[in-house]
Protein backbone atom coordinates (compact mmCIF):
# COMPACT_ATOMS: atom_id res chain seq x y z
CA UNK A 1 0.00 0.00 0.00
CA UNK A 2 1.58 3.18 -1.16
CA UNK A 3 0.39 6.27 0.59
CA UNK A 4 0.08 9.16 -1.33
CA UNK A 5 -0.63 13.36 0.01
CA UNK A 6 -4.12 13.53 -1.86
CA UNK A 7 -4.12 17.19 -3.01
CA UNK A 8 -7.94 16.66 -3.21
CA UNK A 9 -8.20 16.34 0.79
CA UNK A 10 -8.02 20.51 0.83
CA UNK A 11 -11.07 21.27 0.03
CA UNK A 12 -11.82 24.54 -2.72
CA UNK A 13 -14.72 26.48 -2.84
CA UNK A 14 -15.92 24.88 -5.45
CA UNK A 15 -15.40 20.73 -3.58
CA UNK A 16 -16.88 21.27 -0.13
CA UNK A 17 -16.32 17.53 1.94
CA UNK A 18 -19.25 19.09 4.27
CA UNK A 19 -19.91 22.45 3.68
CA UNK A 20 -19.36 23.23 7.17
CA UNK A 21 -18.93 26.73 8.21
CA UNK A 22 -15.38 26.12 9.58
CA UNK A 23 -14.62 24.66 6.13
CA UNK A 24 -16.32 27.44 4.16
CA UNK A 25 -13.94 29.68 5.89
CA UNK A 26 -10.92 27.85 5.18
CA UNK A 27 -12.18 27.02 1.83
CA UNK A 28 -12.39 30.60 1.51
CA UNK A 29 -8.71 31.20 2.53
CA UNK A 30 -10.15 33.28 5.11
CA UNK A 31 -8.05 33.23 8.61
CA UNK A 32 -10.42 30.90 11.05
CA UNK A 33 -11.00 31.30 14.88
CA UNK A 34 -12.05 27.93 16.82
CA UNK A 35 -12.71 27.75 20.25
CA UNK A 36 -13.69 25.11 23.21
CA UNK A 37 -16.09 24.12 25.28
CA UNK A 38 -15.53 21.53 28.09
CA UNK A 39 -19.36 20.19 28.55
CA UNK A 40 -20.41 19.82 32.42
CA UNK A 41 -20.00 16.76 34.56
CA UNK A 42 -24.10 16.62 34.25
CA UNK A 43 -26.78 17.49 32.16
CA UNK A 44 -27.22 21.01 32.46
CA UNK A 45 -28.22 22.64 29.50
CA UNK A 46 -27.67 26.25 31.19
CA UNK A 47 -23.86 25.16 31.15
CA UNK A 48 -23.78 25.23 27.74
CA UNK A 49 -26.26 28.23 27.14
CA UNK A 50 -23.87 30.52 29.33
CA UNK A 51 -20.43 28.94 27.02
CA UNK A 52 -22.40 29.43 23.46
CA UNK A 53 -23.36 32.94 24.33
CA UNK A 54 -19.48 33.63 25.52
CA UNK A 55 -18.53 31.86 21.85
CA UNK A 56 -21.11 32.74 19.36
CA UNK A 57 -19.99 35.24 16.90
CA UNK A 58 -16.05 35.31 18.14
CA UNK A 59 -15.15 31.83 16.96
CA UNK A 60 -16.41 29.68 13.72
CA UNK A 61 -16.70 26.70 15.40
CA UNK A 62 -16.40 25.35 18.96
CA UNK A 63 -14.42 21.66 20.00
CA UNK A 64 -17.33 19.71 21.92
CA UNK A 65 -14.29 17.94 24.35
CA UNK A 66 -15.16 14.36 24.42
CA UNK A 67 -14.67 13.13 28.13
CA UNK A 68 -11.77 15.30 28.55
CA UNK A 69 -8.56 14.35 30.69
CA UNK A 70 -10.38 10.92 31.11
CA UNK A 71 -13.44 12.39 33.40
CA UNK A 72 -16.92 11.39 32.28
CA UNK A 73 -19.11 14.26 31.20
CA UNK A 74 -21.85 15.17 29.41
CA UNK A 75 -21.36 13.25 25.84
CA UNK A 76 -19.70 15.66 22.89
CA UNK A 77 -22.48 14.69 20.41
CA UNK A 78 -24.88 15.37 22.78
CA UNK A 79 -23.48 18.66 24.01
CA UNK A 80 -23.00 19.02 20.19
CA UNK A 81 -26.80 19.20 19.33
CA UNK A 82 -27.62 21.54 21.87
CA UNK A 83 -24.89 23.95 20.81
CA UNK A 84 -26.11 23.52 17.10
CA UNK A 85 -29.58 24.82 18.26
CA UNK A 86 -28.30 27.51 19.47
CA UNK A 87 -26.96 28.75 16.40
CA UNK A 88 -23.22 27.58 17.41
CA UNK A 89 -21.21 25.18 14.57
CA UNK A 90 -19.40 22.11 16.81
CA UNK A 91 -16.43 20.26 15.98
CA UNK A 92 -17.08 16.74 18.12
CA UNK A 93 -14.20 15.51 19.37
CA UNK A 94 -14.00 11.67 19.04
CA UNK A 95 -11.53 9.46 21.34
CA UNK A 96 -10.48 5.94 20.90
CA UNK A 97 -10.76 5.34 24.76
CA UNK A 98 -13.88 4.60 24.86
CA UNK A 99 -15.38 3.22 21.85
CA UNK A 100 -14.97 0.89 19.50
CA UNK A 101 -15.29 0.96 15.64
CA UNK A 102 -19.07 0.04 15.84
CA UNK A 103 -19.82 2.47 18.08
CA UNK A 104 -17.43 4.96 16.22
CA UNK A 105 -19.66 4.46 13.40
CA UNK A 106 -22.60 4.62 14.66
CA UNK A 107 -22.09 7.78 16.57
CA UNK A 108 -21.09 9.08 13.49
CA UNK A 109 -23.75 8.58 11.55
CA UNK A 110 -26.01 9.72 14.46
CA UNK A 111 -24.16 13.14 14.76
CA UNK A 112 -24.72 13.60 10.86
CA UNK A 113 -28.07 12.85 11.45
CA UNK A 114 -28.53 15.95 13.66
CA UNK A 115 -26.30 17.82 11.28
CA UNK A 116 -22.94 17.50 13.02
CA UNK A 117 -20.13 17.79 10.17
CA UNK A 118 -16.88 18.63 11.89
CA UNK A 119 -15.40 16.06 13.86
CA UNK A 120 -11.55 16.03 15.61
CA UNK A 121 -10.07 12.57 15.81
CA UNK A 122 -8.26 11.87 18.85
CA UNK A 123 -6.59 9.08 20.73
CA UNK A 124 -7.72 10.48 24.05
CA UNK A 125 -5.85 10.80 27.29
CA UNK A 126 -5.35 8.01 29.21
CA UNK A 127 -7.98 6.95 31.69
CA UNK A 128 -5.54 6.91 34.46
CA UNK A 129 -5.58 10.52 34.67
CA UNK A 130 -9.24 10.68 34.82
CA UNK A 131 -11.73 9.81 37.94
CA UNK A 132 -12.65 6.14 36.30
CA UNK A 133 -8.51 5.07 36.37
CA UNK A 134 -9.95 1.23 36.66
CA UNK A 135 -11.80 1.62 33.51
CA UNK A 136 -11.01 -0.61 30.53
CA UNK A 137 -9.65 1.28 27.62
CA UNK A 138 -11.07 0.34 24.14
CA UNK A 139 -8.30 1.61 21.76
CA UNK A 140 -9.93 -1.00 19.00
CA UNK A 141 -9.05 1.53 16.06
CA UNK A 142 -6.10 4.39 16.95
CA UNK A 143 -6.85 7.96 15.08
CA UNK A 144 -5.09 7.75 12.38
CA UNK A 145 -7.39 4.40 11.47
CA UNK A 146 -10.32 6.36 12.54
CA UNK A 147 -9.85 8.99 10.08
CA UNK A 148 -9.26 6.79 7.70
CA UNK A 149 -12.92 4.98 8.39
CA UNK A 150 -14.31 8.08 8.27
CA UNK A 151 -12.87 9.37 4.84
CA UNK A 152 -13.76 5.71 3.67
CA UNK A 153 -17.35 6.05 5.33
CA UNK A 154 -17.46 9.95 3.35
CA UNK A 155 -15.83 9.35 0.04
CA UNK A 156 -16.53 5.55 -0.60
CA UNK A 157 -19.82 5.41 0.97
CA UNK A 158 -18.41 2.80 3.20
CA UNK A 159 -18.46 0.73 6.99
CA UNK A 160 -14.98 -0.16 8.12
CA UNK A 161 -16.04 -3.75 7.00
CA UNK A 162 -16.18 -2.50 3.40
CA UNK A 163 -20.41 -2.90 3.25
CA UNK A 164 -21.80 0.09 1.41
CA UNK A 165 -23.80 2.77 3.67
CA UNK A 166 -26.75 2.37 1.27
CA UNK A 167 -28.09 6.24 0.80
CA UNK A 168 -24.59 7.29 0.93
CA UNK A 169 -22.05 8.45 3.62
CA UNK A 170 -22.10 10.96 6.05
CA UNK A 171 -20.92 14.48 5.07
CA UNK A 172 -17.82 14.81 7.36
CA UNK A 173 -15.10 17.65 7.80
CA UNK A 174 -12.12 15.78 9.23
CA UNK A 175 -9.66 17.16 11.97
CA UNK A 176 -6.72 15.98 13.91
CA UNK A 177 -5.23 17.18 16.75
CA UNK A 178 -0.94 17.67 16.77
CA UNK A 179 1.63 18.24 19.31
CA UNK A 180 4.31 20.07 17.50
CA UNK A 181 6.68 19.71 20.57
CA UNK A 182 6.57 16.13 21.87
CA UNK A 183 9.28 13.89 21.37
CA UNK A 184 10.64 12.54 19.09
CA UNK A 185 10.79 16.06 17.62
CA UNK A 186 12.00 15.50 14.55
CA UNK A 187 9.46 13.10 13.64
CA UNK A 188 6.07 15.54 14.52
CA UNK A 189 6.44 16.79 11.12
CA UNK A 190 6.22 13.71 9.48
CA UNK A 191 3.17 12.57 11.98
CA UNK A 192 1.16 15.45 10.44
CA UNK A 193 2.26 14.38 7.27
CA UNK A 194 1.03 11.27 8.05
CA UNK A 195 -2.30 11.90 9.17
CA UNK A 196 -2.89 13.82 6.06
CA UNK A 197 -2.53 10.97 4.32
CA UNK A 198 -4.90 9.24 6.50
CA UNK A 199 -8.03 11.65 6.00
CA UNK A 200 -7.20 14.95 7.77
CA UNK A 201 -9.13 18.04 6.35
CA UNK A 202 -8.07 20.15 9.31
CA UNK A 203 -5.28 19.84 12.17
CA UNK A 204 -5.87 22.00 15.37
CA UNK A 205 -1.93 22.04 17.52
CA UNK A 206 -1.01 21.70 20.85
CA UNK A 207 -0.84 25.07 22.81
CA UNK A 208 1.80 27.33 21.66
CA UNK A 209 4.27 29.11 23.85
CA UNK A 210 7.75 28.59 22.52
CA UNK A 211 7.12 30.64 18.99
CA UNK A 212 10.51 30.02 17.32
CA UNK A 213 9.77 26.41 18.14
CA UNK A 214 6.87 26.07 15.99
CA UNK A 215 8.04 27.94 13.65
CA UNK A 216 10.42 25.37 12.69
CA UNK A 217 7.77 22.61 13.04
CA UNK A 218 5.71 24.54 10.79
CA UNK A 219 8.95 25.31 8.49
CA UNK A 220 9.28 21.68 7.95
CA UNK A 221 5.77 20.73 7.23
CA UNK A 222 5.12 23.28 4.95
CA UNK A 223 8.30 21.27 3.19
CA UNK A 224 7.38 18.56 3.21
CA UNK A 225 3.90 19.42 1.02
CA UNK A 226 1.81 18.92 4.03
CA UNK A 227 0.03 22.72 4.03
CA UNK A 228 -0.90 22.13 0.79
CA UNK A 229 -3.79 19.52 1.69
CA UNK A 230 -4.24 20.33 5.55
CA UNK A 231 -5.40 23.12 6.85
CA UNK A 232 -3.37 23.95 10.25
CA UNK A 233 -4.78 25.60 12.96
CA UNK A 234 -2.65 26.87 15.65
CA UNK A 235 -3.26 26.22 19.06
CA UNK A 236 -3.10 29.54 21.51
CA UNK A 237 -4.54 29.91 24.88
CA UNK A 238 -4.54 32.44 27.72
CA UNK A 239 -2.29 31.91 30.67
CA UNK A 240 -3.86 32.99 33.75
CA UNK A 241 -1.22 33.18 35.93
CA UNK A 242 2.68 32.95 36.41
CA UNK A 243 2.15 29.77 38.47
CA UNK A 244 -0.40 28.44 35.06
CA UNK A 245 2.51 28.83 32.99
CA UNK A 246 5.08 27.37 35.15
CA UNK A 247 2.76 23.94 35.60
CA UNK A 248 2.08 24.08 31.67
CA UNK A 249 6.03 23.84 31.33
CA UNK A 250 6.53 21.08 33.97
CA UNK A 251 4.10 18.80 33.50
CA UNK A 252 2.58 19.04 30.05
CA UNK A 253 4.39 16.47 27.86
CA UNK A 254 6.53 18.71 25.49
CA UNK A 255 5.17 21.83 26.10
CA UNK A 256 7.89 24.53 26.80
CA UNK A 257 7.39 27.89 28.03
CA UNK A 258 10.05 30.49 27.76
CA UNK A 259 11.28 32.39 30.39
CA UNK A 260 10.68 35.59 28.95
CA UNK A 261 6.54 35.09 28.93
CA UNK A 262 7.33 33.20 32.39
CA UNK A 263 8.31 37.11 33.79
CA UNK A 264 6.00 38.92 31.60
CA UNK A 265 3.60 37.13 34.18
CA UNK A 266 5.36 37.53 37.39
CA UNK A 267 5.66 41.51 36.46
CA UNK A 268 2.46 41.88 35.61
CA UNK A 269 1.46 41.49 39.58
CA UNK A 270 4.55 43.35 40.50
CA UNK A 271 3.79 46.26 42.79
CA UNK A 272 -0.25 45.01 43.52
CA UNK A 273 -0.19 44.20 47.39
CA UNK A 274 -0.43 40.34 48.10
CA UNK A 275 -3.52 40.66 50.05
CA UNK A 276 -5.54 42.41 47.25
CA UNK A 277 -5.91 38.81 45.38
CA UNK A 278 -8.61 40.58 43.22
CA UNK A 279 -6.71 43.52 41.54
CA UNK A 280 -3.81 40.80 41.08
CA UNK A 281 -5.76 38.25 39.46
CA UNK A 282 -7.04 40.96 37.46
CA UNK A 283 -3.83 42.12 36.32
CA UNK A 284 -2.22 38.62 35.49
CA UNK A 285 -5.60 37.71 33.37
CA UNK A 286 -4.76 40.82 31.82
CA UNK A 287 -1.66 40.50 30.37
CA UNK A 288 -2.73 36.59 29.61
CA UNK A 289 -4.79 37.60 27.44
CA UNK A 290 -1.98 40.30 26.47
CA UNK A 291 0.91 37.70 25.41
CA UNK A 292 -2.07 35.58 23.82
CA UNK A 293 -3.29 38.44 21.35
CA UNK A 294 0.67 39.29 20.53
CA UNK A 295 1.09 35.51 19.55
CA UNK A 296 -1.89 35.60 17.58
CA UNK A 297 -0.29 38.38 15.59
CA UNK A 298 2.85 36.40 15.41
CA UNK A 299 1.10 33.22 14.04
CA UNK A 300 -0.75 35.14 11.42
CA UNK A 301 2.26 35.47 9.43
CA UNK A 302 3.96 32.03 9.89
CA UNK A 303 3.14 29.76 6.23
CA UNK A 304 0.83 27.57 6.56
CA UNK A 305 -0.81 28.52 9.41
CA UNK A 306 -5.17 29.08 8.45
CA UNK A 307 -6.17 30.18 11.24
CA UNK A 308 -6.19 29.59 15.22
CA UNK A 309 -7.63 27.54 17.57
CA UNK A 310 -7.94 28.81 21.21
CA UNK A 311 -8.52 26.95 23.91
CA UNK A 312 -9.62 28.74 27.10
CA UNK A 313 -11.42 25.90 29.01
CA UNK A 314 -13.45 27.18 31.78
CA UNK A 315 -12.46 30.21 30.52
CA UNK A 316 -14.67 31.57 27.75
CA UNK A 317 -14.80 34.95 28.79
CA UNK A 318 -11.19 35.75 27.50
CA UNK A 319 -12.24 34.75 23.46
CA UNK A 320 -13.87 38.10 23.23
CA UNK A 321 -11.45 40.41 23.93
CA UNK A 322 -8.70 38.20 22.79
CA UNK A 323 -10.96 37.70 18.84
CA UNK A 324 -11.60 41.42 19.02
CA UNK A 325 -8.30 42.96 20.16
CA UNK A 326 -6.31 40.54 17.33
CA UNK A 327 -8.75 41.88 15.04
CA UNK A 328 -10.45 38.92 13.83
CA UNK A 329 -13.89 40.09 14.73
CA UNK A 330 -16.57 40.10 13.16
CA UNK A 331 -16.06 36.62 12.07
CA UNK A 332 -16.12 36.40 8.14
CA UNK A 333 -19.92 35.25 7.08
CA UNK A 334 -19.34 32.57 4.06
CA UNK A 335 -22.65 31.58 2.92
CA UNK A 336 -23.13 27.92 1.66
CA UNK B 1 7.87 -16.45 29.78
CA UNK B 2 5.01 -16.11 31.70
CA UNK B 3 5.62 -13.69 34.64
CA UNK B 4 3.65 -13.59 37.89
CA UNK B 5 3.90 -11.74 41.35
CA UNK B 6 2.64 -13.31 44.69
CA UNK B 7 -0.71 -12.18 46.03
CA UNK B 8 -0.66 -9.95 49.41
CA UNK B 9 -0.26 -12.75 51.97
CA UNK B 10 -3.27 -10.85 53.66
CA UNK B 11 -5.26 -12.20 50.54
CA UNK B 12 -3.92 -15.25 50.75
CA UNK B 13 -4.56 -15.94 54.24
CA UNK B 14 -8.34 -14.72 54.10
CA UNK B 15 -8.35 -17.87 51.46
CA UNK B 16 -7.36 -20.46 53.55
CA UNK B 17 -9.59 -19.83 56.42
CA UNK B 18 -11.91 -22.31 57.23
CA UNK B 19 -9.42 -25.37 55.48
CA UNK B 20 -7.46 -27.60 58.00
CA UNK B 21 -5.21 -28.90 56.02
CA UNK B 22 -3.78 -27.79 52.23
CA UNK B 23 -1.29 -28.69 49.39
CA UNK B 24 0.90 -25.93 47.94
CA UNK B 25 2.24 -26.63 45.18
CA UNK B 26 4.86 -24.48 43.02
CA UNK B 27 6.03 -25.13 39.92
CA UNK B 28 9.84 -25.28 38.18
CA UNK B 29 9.37 -23.19 34.71
CA UNK B 30 8.04 -19.48 34.47
CA UNK B 31 7.42 -18.99 37.69
CA UNK B 32 10.37 -20.20 38.96
CA UNK B 33 12.57 -18.36 37.15
CA UNK B 34 10.78 -14.91 37.82
CA UNK B 35 11.06 -15.86 41.36
CA UNK B 36 7.50 -16.05 42.41
CA UNK B 37 6.43 -19.92 42.43
CA UNK B 38 9.27 -21.88 42.72
CA UNK B 39 10.63 -24.28 45.26
CA UNK B 40 12.13 -21.08 47.33
CA UNK B 41 9.33 -19.01 47.06
CA UNK B 42 6.95 -22.22 48.20
CA UNK B 43 9.38 -22.94 51.17
CA UNK B 44 8.93 -18.96 52.39
CA UNK B 45 5.39 -18.80 51.42
CA UNK B 46 4.09 -22.00 53.34
CA UNK B 47 6.36 -20.78 56.49
CA UNK B 48 4.31 -17.57 56.43
CA UNK B 49 1.21 -18.81 56.15
CA UNK B 50 1.75 -21.57 59.07
CA UNK B 51 2.90 -18.97 61.26
CA UNK B 52 0.06 -16.36 60.33
CA UNK B 53 -2.59 -18.51 60.76
CA UNK B 54 -1.24 -19.91 63.78
CA UNK B 55 -0.86 -16.26 65.39
CA UNK B 56 -4.37 -16.08 63.83
CA UNK B 57 -5.33 -19.31 66.03
CA UNK B 58 -6.47 -20.79 63.06
CA UNK B 59 -3.78 -22.91 62.17
CA UNK B 60 -3.34 -24.12 58.68
CA UNK B 61 -1.38 -27.19 58.10
CA UNK B 62 0.33 -27.27 54.99
CA UNK B 63 2.61 -29.22 53.03
CA UNK B 64 4.69 -28.75 50.11
CA UNK B 65 5.64 -29.99 46.64
CA UNK B 66 6.90 -28.29 43.70
CA UNK B 67 6.04 -29.77 39.98
CA UNK B 68 8.37 -29.29 36.86
CA UNK B 69 5.64 -27.69 35.12
CA UNK B 70 1.90 -27.19 36.26
CA UNK B 71 0.38 -26.57 33.07
CA UNK B 72 0.25 -30.47 31.97
CA UNK B 73 -1.24 -33.45 33.24
CA UNK B 74 1.55 -35.65 32.70
CA UNK B 75 3.21 -33.41 35.67
CA UNK B 76 1.15 -33.27 38.00
CA UNK B 77 -1.48 -36.55 37.62
CA UNK B 78 0.37 -38.11 40.49
CA UNK B 79 -0.40 -35.49 42.94
CA UNK B 80 -4.45 -37.26 42.52
CA UNK B 81 -2.89 -39.88 45.11
CA UNK B 82 -2.48 -38.08 48.28
CA UNK B 83 -5.49 -35.51 47.59
CA UNK B 84 -7.84 -36.93 49.57
CA UNK B 85 -6.29 -35.46 53.12
CA UNK B 86 -6.38 -32.06 51.91
CA UNK B 87 -9.14 -29.59 51.94
CA UNK B 88 -7.80 -27.65 48.73
CA UNK B 89 -4.54 -27.03 46.96
CA UNK B 90 -2.70 -23.94 47.22
CA UNK B 91 -1.15 -23.12 43.88
CA UNK B 92 1.90 -21.29 43.26
CA UNK B 93 1.37 -21.49 39.37
CA UNK B 94 0.32 -19.25 37.14
CA UNK B 95 -2.91 -19.25 35.63
CA UNK B 96 -2.98 -21.52 33.30
CA UNK B 97 -1.13 -24.21 35.91
CA UNK B 98 -4.75 -23.27 38.85
CA UNK B 99 -6.58 -24.27 36.25
CA UNK B 100 -4.84 -27.18 34.86
CA UNK B 101 -5.00 -28.53 38.27
CA UNK B 102 -8.84 -27.77 38.90
CA UNK B 103 -9.38 -29.29 35.39
CA UNK B 104 -7.72 -32.85 36.72
CA UNK B 105 -9.20 -32.60 39.74
CA UNK B 106 -12.64 -32.18 40.04
CA UNK B 107 -13.48 -32.70 43.49
CA UNK B 108 -10.56 -30.86 45.23
CA UNK B 109 -10.98 -27.60 45.57
CA UNK B 110 -8.06 -25.16 43.85
CA UNK B 111 -6.88 -21.17 45.87
CA UNK B 112 -4.19 -18.95 43.12
CA UNK B 113 -1.38 -17.78 45.28
CA UNK B 114 -0.16 -15.77 42.57
CA UNK B 115 -1.42 -12.84 40.32
CA UNK B 116 -0.43 -13.95 36.99
CA UNK B 117 0.90 -10.69 35.19
CA UNK B 118 2.08 -10.91 31.30
CA UNK B 119 4.19 -12.78 29.36
CA UNK B 120 7.74 -10.74 28.76
CA UNK B 121 11.01 -10.59 30.01
CA UNK B 122 13.24 -9.48 32.97
CA UNK B 123 14.65 -5.79 31.26
CA UNK B 124 16.90 -5.75 34.79
CA UNK B 125 18.16 -7.22 38.34
CA UNK B 126 14.39 -7.91 40.14
CA UNK B 127 12.80 -5.86 37.03
CA UNK B 128 10.58 -7.74 34.44
CA UNK B 129 8.40 -6.29 31.74
CA UNK B 130 5.59 -6.93 29.49
CA UNK B 131 6.63 -7.68 25.93
CA UNK B 132 3.18 -9.65 24.17
CA UNK B 133 -0.12 -10.11 24.71
CA UNK B 134 -0.89 -12.82 22.31
CA UNK B 135 -2.59 -11.07 19.76
CA UNK B 136 -2.15 -13.53 17.62
CA UNK B 137 -1.50 -11.91 15.05
CA UNK B 138 1.92 -10.56 15.05
CA UNK B 139 3.32 -7.23 13.96
CA UNK B 140 6.30 -7.02 14.64
CA UNK B 141 7.59 -6.94 11.19
CA UNK B 142 6.20 -3.63 11.03
CA UNK B 143 7.33 -1.64 14.14
CA UNK B 144 11.05 -2.59 14.20
CA UNK B 145 10.45 -5.98 16.49
CA UNK B 146 9.24 -3.61 19.54
CA UNK B 147 4.69 -4.32 20.13
CA UNK B 148 2.96 -1.32 20.74
CA UNK B 149 0.21 -3.65 21.60
CA UNK B 150 1.89 -4.89 25.19
CA UNK B 151 4.31 -1.73 25.24
CA UNK B 152 2.03 1.03 24.56
CA UNK B 153 -0.75 1.82 27.09
CA UNK B 154 -2.90 2.96 24.16
CA UNK B 155 -2.25 0.43 21.92
CA UNK B 156 -1.90 2.37 18.88
CA UNK B 157 -0.60 1.42 15.49
CA UNK B 158 0.76 4.52 13.95
CA UNK B 159 2.49 6.05 16.94
CA UNK B 160 3.81 7.94 18.76
CA UNK B 161 0.76 9.97 20.82
CA UNK B 162 1.02 13.26 21.59
CA UNK B 163 2.15 12.82 25.12
CA UNK B 164 5.84 11.31 24.76
CA UNK B 165 7.81 12.94 27.33
CA UNK B 166 10.97 14.34 26.94
CA UNK B 167 14.00 11.77 26.38
CA UNK B 168 10.77 9.44 25.51
CA UNK B 169 8.88 8.24 28.40
CA UNK B 170 5.05 7.79 27.90
CA UNK B 171 2.83 10.20 29.49
CA UNK B 172 0.97 7.40 31.16
CA UNK B 173 3.83 6.61 33.33
CA UNK B 174 7.14 8.02 33.53
CA UNK B 175 8.98 4.60 34.90
CA UNK B 176 7.79 3.05 31.27
CA UNK B 177 9.37 4.14 28.16
CA UNK B 178 7.43 5.40 25.06
CA UNK B 179 7.39 2.11 22.73
CA UNK B 180 6.60 4.51 19.70
CA UNK B 181 9.62 6.54 20.57
CA UNK B 182 11.60 3.07 20.76
CA UNK B 183 10.07 1.83 17.35
CA UNK B 184 11.09 5.22 16.06
CA UNK B 185 15.04 5.15 17.29
CA UNK B 186 14.80 1.63 16.52
CA UNK B 187 13.95 2.22 13.03
CA UNK B 188 15.73 5.05 12.31
CA UNK B 189 19.06 2.90 13.73
CA UNK B 190 18.27 0.39 10.80
CA UNK B 191 17.26 3.16 8.00
CA UNK B 192 14.13 1.58 7.70
CA UNK B 193 12.28 4.76 9.60
CA UNK B 194 10.55 5.76 6.17
CA UNK B 195 8.28 2.93 6.67
CA UNK B 196 6.56 4.58 9.46
CA UNK B 197 4.61 6.89 7.41
CA UNK B 198 2.75 2.93 5.98
CA UNK B 199 -0.90 3.68 7.65
CA UNK B 200 -1.34 0.47 9.41
CA UNK B 201 -4.66 -0.54 8.71
CA UNK B 202 -7.50 -1.49 11.65
CA UNK B 203 -6.37 -4.48 13.33
CA UNK B 204 -8.52 -7.74 13.10
CA UNK B 205 -8.51 -8.64 16.76
CA UNK B 206 -10.85 -11.48 15.95
CA UNK B 207 -7.23 -13.73 16.80
CA UNK B 208 -6.84 -11.77 19.90
CA UNK B 209 -8.87 -12.24 23.11
CA UNK B 210 -11.96 -10.75 20.94
CA UNK B 211 -12.74 -13.72 19.49
CA UNK B 212 -13.10 -16.29 22.69
CA UNK B 213 -11.07 -18.34 24.16
CA UNK B 214 -8.13 -19.43 21.56
CA UNK B 215 -7.21 -22.84 20.68
CA UNK B 216 -4.66 -24.37 18.62
CA UNK B 217 -5.15 -27.48 16.56
CA UNK B 218 -2.70 -29.40 15.05
CA UNK B 219 -3.44 -32.43 13.11
CA UNK B 220 0.10 -33.22 12.13
CA UNK B 221 0.87 -33.67 16.25
CA UNK B 222 -2.85 -35.67 16.82
CA UNK B 223 -2.41 -39.52 17.36
CA UNK B 224 -4.26 -40.68 13.97
CA UNK B 225 -7.38 -42.29 14.02
CA UNK B 226 -7.48 -45.61 12.84
CA UNK B 227 -9.60 -46.43 9.80
CA UNK B 228 -12.14 -49.03 10.71
CA UNK B 229 -10.90 -50.97 8.03
CA UNK B 230 -7.66 -51.00 9.38
CA UNK B 231 -8.92 -52.61 13.15
S1 LIG C 1 3.55 8.04 25.19
FE1 LIG C 1 4.14 6.40 23.76
S2 LIG C 1 3.74 4.48 24.83
FE2 LIG C 1 2.70 6.10 25.97
S3 LIG C 1 0.60 6.12 25.15
FE3 LIG C 1 1.76 7.60 23.93
S4 LIG C 1 2.56 6.46 22.18
FE4 LIG C 1 1.87 4.95 23.69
Amino acid sequence: MTQQLATENKTTESELKAGSNLERILAAGQFAVTGEIGPPKNFDVEVIHRKVSLLKGYVDAANITDNQTGIVRMSSIGAGILIINQGLEPVIQLTCRDRNRLAMQSDILGAAAHGIKNVLCLSGDHQSFGNHPGAKNVHDLDSMQLMRMLQEMRDKNQFQCGEEIAGGGPPLFIGAAANPFADPVELRPLRLKKKAIAGANFVQTQIIYDMDRFKQYMKKSVDLGVTETVSVLAGVGPLKSAGMARYMRDNVPGMTVPDEIIERMEDAVQGISSEDKKARMAASRAEGIRICIEQIEQLKEVEGVAGIHIMAIEWEEAIKPIVTSAGLYPRPVCDS
Amino acid sequence: MIVADQKPIEDIKQMLRGKRKVLAVGCGTCVAVCFAGGKREVGLLCSALRMATDLAGEPVEIDETVVQRECEQEYIEHLGERLDEYDAILSLGCGVGVQSLADSFPNTRVLPALNTKFMGAPSGQGVWEERCQGCGNCLLEYTGGICPISRCPKQLMNGPCGGTDQGGRCEVDPEIPCAWYNIWARMDNLNIQDELMEIHPPKDWSTSRDGGMRRIVRKDLQKPELDEGDS
